[in-house]
């Protein structure tokens, strides 16, 4: 007996799923989302969490990786500072297209309380951002629901897509 | 009287301070006060021109000429067993009287005494390395050079510890701007994309307490969103995180399907 019964009726008669190549693409490239193992500040003690066992990034197909010729995510954790965004903006340029990159906690999003001369003011100065997540810190069930937001907006874009004009490049 | 503390427009404004707060002062005591520390200002004294010493806070504080502080904290290190320097940077005085106060804080483990050697010097005026005495000078003078400007003559890797090298003007003078000058205002844009981004980019946002009329629109109110433009509404909004139909065959939870437990069967 198959454990899995087919309904010929429902499924066009054919036990087959019927798709878009983009559809399929995005789909696979949602669910395996790597983030570059890359933290600032205070946030990524959160994004460590979350990549932990309690929160299990691994579930999403999330893993870190500590290369960023490996990952397409850049998850900006913590007070960006004016000294380290060139070498934000190099990783950001090292990793292959397609990539997106989310800004964790409100320093990355606007400088957050580190309103001086030494702090980026919201790290979309130096990278375009897909995802903003708000928090100080962000607790990790917010960074979930980011990625998960994430792979909802991957999943509506075309896999095709010309590299949408960026701001910055 | 209740001290005056304006309250007008506090509201427009980030932060404000109160015009006529005056600091408490920690008072002083004389040194004879106390055995230990009256032995060392002897020893001191003896050898060098002690302009000013009282104890505050159980710590000695001594003044001395800026010229004899490498030879005053052999001395201190050697003969009184004045073995850490704890702590080490300057206070900015140009305002007031064109000079820097530099303080060396200093501890004794086996008296367990804490003491403070002050100096003054002024702007321009380059000063002798303590390196050789106390290691812990090193990154100490650094960061004071990279703070204040104030060059330290005879120290074996003079560069700026914690502002990267190219950065200009010097952050803990109290004529630095909080938000930075021009040239720090555009740091990040002008190394990674170069001038001509200026435009492009943009000023940054420093207003912390700027109020956008348009945000009402752009963001609705959490757990009851409505399309952008849309009139608010009390209706509670489903979140959903999988798209209906959206991903082939990944199966989407149902919540209105699914059953919550009470307790774990």
């Amino acid at each position: 007996m198959a454990q899995h019964k087919i309904n010929y009726l429902q499924e066009a008669g054919l036990p087959v799923a019927l798709t878009t190549v983009d559809k399929l693409v995005q789909w696979g490239r949602s669910n395996s989302l790597w983030p570059l193992t890359y933290g600032l500040a205070c946030c990524a003690i959160e994004m460590m969490a979350t990549g932990a066992s309690r929160y299990d990034f691994d579930r999403f197909g999330t893993i870190f990786r500590a290369s960023p010729r490996q990952s397409d995510v850049l998850i900006i954790a913590g007070t960006l500072t004016k000294k380290h965004a060139p070498f934000m903006r190099r990783l950001y340029d090292q990793m292959p297209d397609p990539k997106w990159v989310i800004s964790m906690g409100s320093c990355a999003n606007t400088g957050g309380m580190f309103n001086t001369y030494a702090t980026v003011q919201g790290a979309d100065r130096i990278v375009p951002v897909d995802i903003y997540l708000p928090g100080c810190a962000p607790r990790p069930e917010t960074l979930q629901y980011a990625l998960m937001l994430l792979q909802k907006k991957i999943r509506s874009e075309k896999a095709s897509r010309k590299l949408a004009p960026k701001r910055l490049v | 009287m209740r001290p005056y503390s304006d309250k007008q427009n506090v509201q427009k404004k980030p932060y404000y301070s109160d015009r006529y707060f005056v600091a408490p002062q920690i008072p002083k005591e004389a040194v004879e006060g106390d055995a230990v520390f009256a032995q060392d200002l002897a020893v001191l004294q003896s050898k060098f021109e002690i302009k000013e010493a009282y104890i505050q806070r159980g710590q000695l504080v001594v003044y001395i000429d800026a010229r004899d502080n490498v030879a005053l904290l052999q001395t201190l290190k050697d003969e009184c067993a004045y073995n850490i320097l704890s702590e080490h940077s300057a206070i900015d005085w140009l305002a007031k009287s064109n000079e820097f106060e530099l303080f060396y804080q200093l501890l004794s483990t086996s008296k367990r005494k804490r003491l403070r050697v002050k100096c003054f010097i002024h702007e321009k005026e380059v000063l002798q390395s303590v390196y050789g005495v106390y290691k812990s000078a090193d990154w100490a003078e650094r960061e004071m050079y990279d703070m204040f400007g104030i060059v330290i003559s005879g120290h074996p890797y003079m560069k700026r510890l914690l502002m990267p090298d190219d950065w200009f003007g010097y952050p803990l003078l109290k004529t630095y701007p909080l938000h930075g000058d021009e040239a720090a205002r555009w740091y990040e844009i002008d190394k990674i994309f170069g001038k001509e981004y200026r435009d492009i980019i943009g000023p940054e946002e420093r207003d912390s307490a700027r109020v956008d009329e348009n945000d009402t629109y752009r963001f609705a109110r959490l757990g009851h969103e409505v399309p952008f433009g849309a009139e608010p509404s009390r209706e509670k909004t489903f979140h959903d995180y999988q798209e209906e139909g959206g991903v082939t065959i990944v199966k989407s939870l149902k919540k209105s399907e699914s059953k919550i437990v009470k307790e774990r069967p």
